[in-house]
């Protein structure tokens, strides 16, 4: 923005000020982007401490029940897939969005939504065996991590969701507003965000859980 | 009566006997409180200021006066962290032998852990902080931050935290574990009571703000630096606010994290820190300490930032050694979250793991060391000012030295073992801490304060204050140096080997020297103000400043810069000062900024109430603040009129004044 401030030789004519020709100070939109990418590293951090929190304590049993005995893999599966296709609706939203398409993006919107929704069902559903075969999270160090983990992440879907409520009914009352749009680009870096987590937690809890 | 189902229900396990009306020294303190709360609210009301107090002060947005704000309740709980401090020196002093001394086992314990964790949390953050976000917007030539309403609301969080730890002091019992809460000892089983909830609602609650902050300050110093001023070009300070910031940023989520799974155990039964079902409590150890070395580096960043602005400025001298400044910088950066481990070598990680963290805690000093140097090189040769600040930096360098090598040898293993949790280390933090923060933080405030208020601190009252600190840190400290090393270990309240008592008696006196150093400081406040026609500055440049902030006048107008300041080399004012560069005095244009919002007030009260109720288990009221705190943060997002224009004429009006102040002088 101060491209012609700086062109001169400062030896000879330096300018010190800068006149702001007509109050251009839209830099703030890249201001919040990148802010908000900071916030997703130190949520990150607090996944990346569940996650040693829970290898630590992936053994430890304390003679109650053990990743092979309790993980459903197919169930798991099935949710990760509509994870990872929720990620792509949201796309989809996104390139509707950038052609002002407003109809497209909110339809797009609601699928994640809904997708995002059966995801925490399904998360509930299998809480709610594990909990009735008396796998609890009070039982042993291993499904305590293993609980806090996994709901963590179903908390951050959950408030996804919820984000998407909302901005569901601020685009009926402003539309493709700039503030919206830059609204949706946080929340797409979020959604995508709980996707990589999603893809760490089956990997490392289910996958190899189910190999120990 | 207090067993009836209704009355569990409305009020929790809060009853008649949380409130500690059968402890004397508590009770005291509690009318005081109160009487002078009662005092300030009655002379606030008395002359109308609530609305003012309302609109231009709680609501604010204007990183000027939010960062004064965070100094304010940094210097109102130095007060209470200060207290305490007396209390434990009085009770070592004293109790020897057949002499209990005065306060009770259990009581001591809560006064040791609130000590700790009102000093780091609620002082040491808060005055950082408030100074960063007083004085790197200027620095950078930005008239606010890049999320103004976060930065309300991060104060008021952290407020909120500060005010749930004093509430604690009159309504139950604050933590026994020490300033980090360690279990076991916060286990559920072994401190059932509200000790530990306490201090973990209060840390959650302002650890969000502190990270909130520090996300603001990171992107502020990359996305606002006035044109021209590359990150090479940029004040030293915002160096160590940039670096201090990522590494906050990078730390507090563990923090955060530790502190929700001790919870967990706490609230619904979890094993994650517990002696049986596989709990580790070891790994709450692991986990606060990666948050916890850090955050000592965090604090001091900033600091060695503000004895560079402070050398620089008094010695009439570019800084020695700018970009090895900033390169020292970023490795102490790096390596201080390498070394957590050194907490507690004594946890039998084996010999490979301590080696490892024993060689990466000693080369801290080697960045360390070359600031020290650079500092030195730049006072060389250099017309010296022993102005305040300025003494504060030899002050320092004298008594950080020190600090630093009882660092390095407590970073040997071996030595460790021996040294491990005696006073020695004790005497160690805090020759580091009270000689490298707290003098650093005072540094910054008397060269800072004129460009806030628009005139200087009293000297006269100034020097008592700092030699208050100064021989009052080290005859406190120096005898627990000693009996640390010969074996004494810390948090102990009473000592049956009396040949050590001498020691605790010169250490007290210490104490009370500091606490001279203290009330010289409120003085020296309060004759300023009233002398502050008499220490006006009206330049806006009082000390022949080197960097933008003193470009501008004192105190800066809301808006900061009327014209965005274009940078061409390091210390930018100093060059546009040595180049002949005259203040413009027309064609202003209308300003954009930010608008006042009472949302992080209200967010910030409801999250206090939350925690109460949580730490209380009034659990209605618990679930009522929670939905109320979800669906206010929703509200506030309706809300798109976040701005506004302050018109042309008001800008030239501003920069009148300030032309003709200055033009008088």
């Amino acid at each position: 923005m101060a491209s012609h401030a700086l062109n001169g030789d400062p030896a000879d004519n330096p300018t010190f000020y800068l006149v702001e020709a007509d109050e251009h100070d839209h830099s703030a939109g890249g201001g919040t982007l990148l802010g908000f990418w900071i916030y997703l590293m130190s949520d990150a951090l607090i996944f990346a401490s569940l996650f040693a929190v829970y290898g630590v304590m992936a053994t430890s049993y304390a003679g109650g029940p053990t990743p092979r005995e309790i993980f459903e893999l197919p169930l798991v599966a099935v949710n990760t897939a509509i994870l990872l296709v929720s990620s792509i609706t949201y796309g989809f939203s996104m390139l509707a969005m950038e052609e002002d398409r407003l109809g497209a993006t909110r339809l797009w919107l609601i699928v994640t939504a809904l997708l995002g929704l059966a995801f925490v069902g399904v998360e509930m559903y299998e809480f709610g065996n594990l909990i009735a075969e008396g796998a609890t999270p009070q039982r042993s160090g291993f499904l305590s991590a293993f609980f806090t983990l996994v709901a963590t992440h179903g908390l951050h879907v959950t408030i996804g969701v919820i984000w998407i409520g909302v901005m569901l009914v601020q685009l009926v009352q402003r539309g493709l507003h700039v503030e919206n749009k830059r609204r949706l680009q946080c929340l797409s870096m979020f959604w995508h965000f709980l996707d990589v987590v999603w893809i760490g937690v089956f990997t490392f809890v289910y996958l190899l859980g189910v190999l120990r | 009566m207090f067993d009836s189902p209704i009355l569990k229900t409305i009020f929790g396990r809060l009853t008649f006997e949380s409130f500690p009306v059968h402890e004397p020294i508590l009770l005291g303190t509690f009318i005081v409180v109160v009487l002078l709360g009662a005092g300030i609210v009655a002379a606030v009301t008395r002359y109308r200021l609530w609305g003012w107090l309302w609109s231009e002060w709680f609501t604010s947005v204007d990183h000027k006066k939010i960062g004064i704000m965070y100094i304010m309740l940094g210097i109102v709980m130095l007060l209470r962290g200060f207290a305490d401090a007396l209390m434990m020196r009085a009770q070592q002093a004293m109790a020897f032998g057949a002499n209990e001394g005065y306060l009770p086992a259990h009581h001591y314990d809560q006064v040791f852990s609130a000590h700790g964790t009102i000093m780091i949390f609620f002082v040491a953050i808060p005055l950082v902080v408030g100074l960063i976000n007083y004085v790197m917007p200027l620095q950078i030539g930005a008239r606010d931050v890049a999320f103004p309403f976060l930065n309300n609301l991060s104060f008021w969080l952290t407020a909120a935290g500060a005010g749930l730890v004093m509430v604690s002091l009159f309504v139950g019992e604050f933590s026994r574990g020490g300033w980090l809460n360690y279990v076991p000892v916060t286990n559920l089983q072994n401190s059932p009571d509200t000790g530990p909830d306490y201090y973990l609602w209060a840390l959650q609650i302002a650890g969000v703000g502190t990270t909130l902050s520090a996300i603001n300050m990171v992107t502020t110093i990359i996305k606002m630096r006035a044109p021209g001023m590359t990150m090479m070009k940029m004040p030293v300070f915002c160096w160590t606010a940039l670096c201090s910031n990522v590494l906050a940023i990078a730390i507090f989520p563990v923090l955060t994290g530790a502190f929700a799974l001790l919870m967990l155990d706490r609230y619904i039964g979890t094993d994650f820190f517990t002696n049986d079902l596989g709990g580790n409590p070891m790994m709450y150890w692991n986990l606060v300490w990666i948050w916890g070395h850090p955050e000592v580096y965090v604090l001091v960043l900033p600091v060695f930032g503000i004895y560079s602005e402070v050398t620089s400025t008094f010695c009439g001298k570019r800084l020695f050694g700018y970009s090895s400044m900033v390169y020292a910088t970023v490795v102490i950066t790096i390596l201080s979250y390498l070394v957590w481990l050194h907490h507690f070598f004594t946890m039998g990680s084996g010999a490979s793991v301590n080696s490892f963290f024993g060689i990466a805690t000693m080369v801290i000093s080697i960045p360390t060391g070359a600031k020290i140097f650079n500092w030195l090189f730049t006072m060389y040769r250099g017309e010296i000012r022993f102005e305040l600040p300025m003494r504060w930096v030899v002050a320092f360098m004298l008594t950080f030295v020190v600090g630093g090598m009882t660092g390095v040898l407590l970073a040997v293993p071996p030595a460790d073992f021996v040294l491990h949790n005696s006073l020695f280390l004790v005497a160690h933090f805090h020759n580091v801490i009270i000689g490298g923060v707290v003098f650093g933080l005072f540094a910054g405030i008397d060269y800072w304060w004129p460009k806030a208020f628009g005139f200087k601190l009293d000297p006269f009252w100034g020097k008592l204050h700092f030699w208050g600190w100064v021989i009052g840190y080290w005859v406190a400290w120096t005898p627990i140096y000693i009996v640390g090393l010969m074996g004494t270990t810390r948090r102990v309240r009473h000592f049956d080997d009396p040949s050590l008592q001498i020691w605790f008696v010169i250490a007290a006196i210490g104490a009370v020297i500091i606490l001279f150093g203290i009330l010289a400081f409120v003085i020296q406040i309060a004759v300023s103000i009233i002398n502050r026609e008499k220490l006006r500055d009206t330049t806006g440049d009082p000390w022949n400043g080197r960097t933008l902030e003193w470009s501008t006048s004192s105190p800066p107008p809301a808006y900061n810069f009327a014209f965005t300041p274009v940078v061409h080399d390091l210390d930018a004012w100093y060059d546009m000062k040595s180049r002949g560069h005259a203040r413009p005095d027309g064609g202003f244009r209308p300003i954009h900024m930010p608008r006042n919002t009472g949302a992080g007030v209200i967010l910030s009260g409801i999250a206090a109430v939350l925690g109460f109720a949580m730490v209380w288990y009034i659990w209605w009221l618990a679930a009522l603040s929670f939905v109320a705190l979800v669906a206010v943060a929703i509200g506030h997002t309706f809300n798109y009129n976040r701005d506004y224009f302050i018109p042309s004429d008001e800008v030239a009006r501003c920069e009148r004044e300030h032309a003709l102040l200055a033009g008088a002088a």
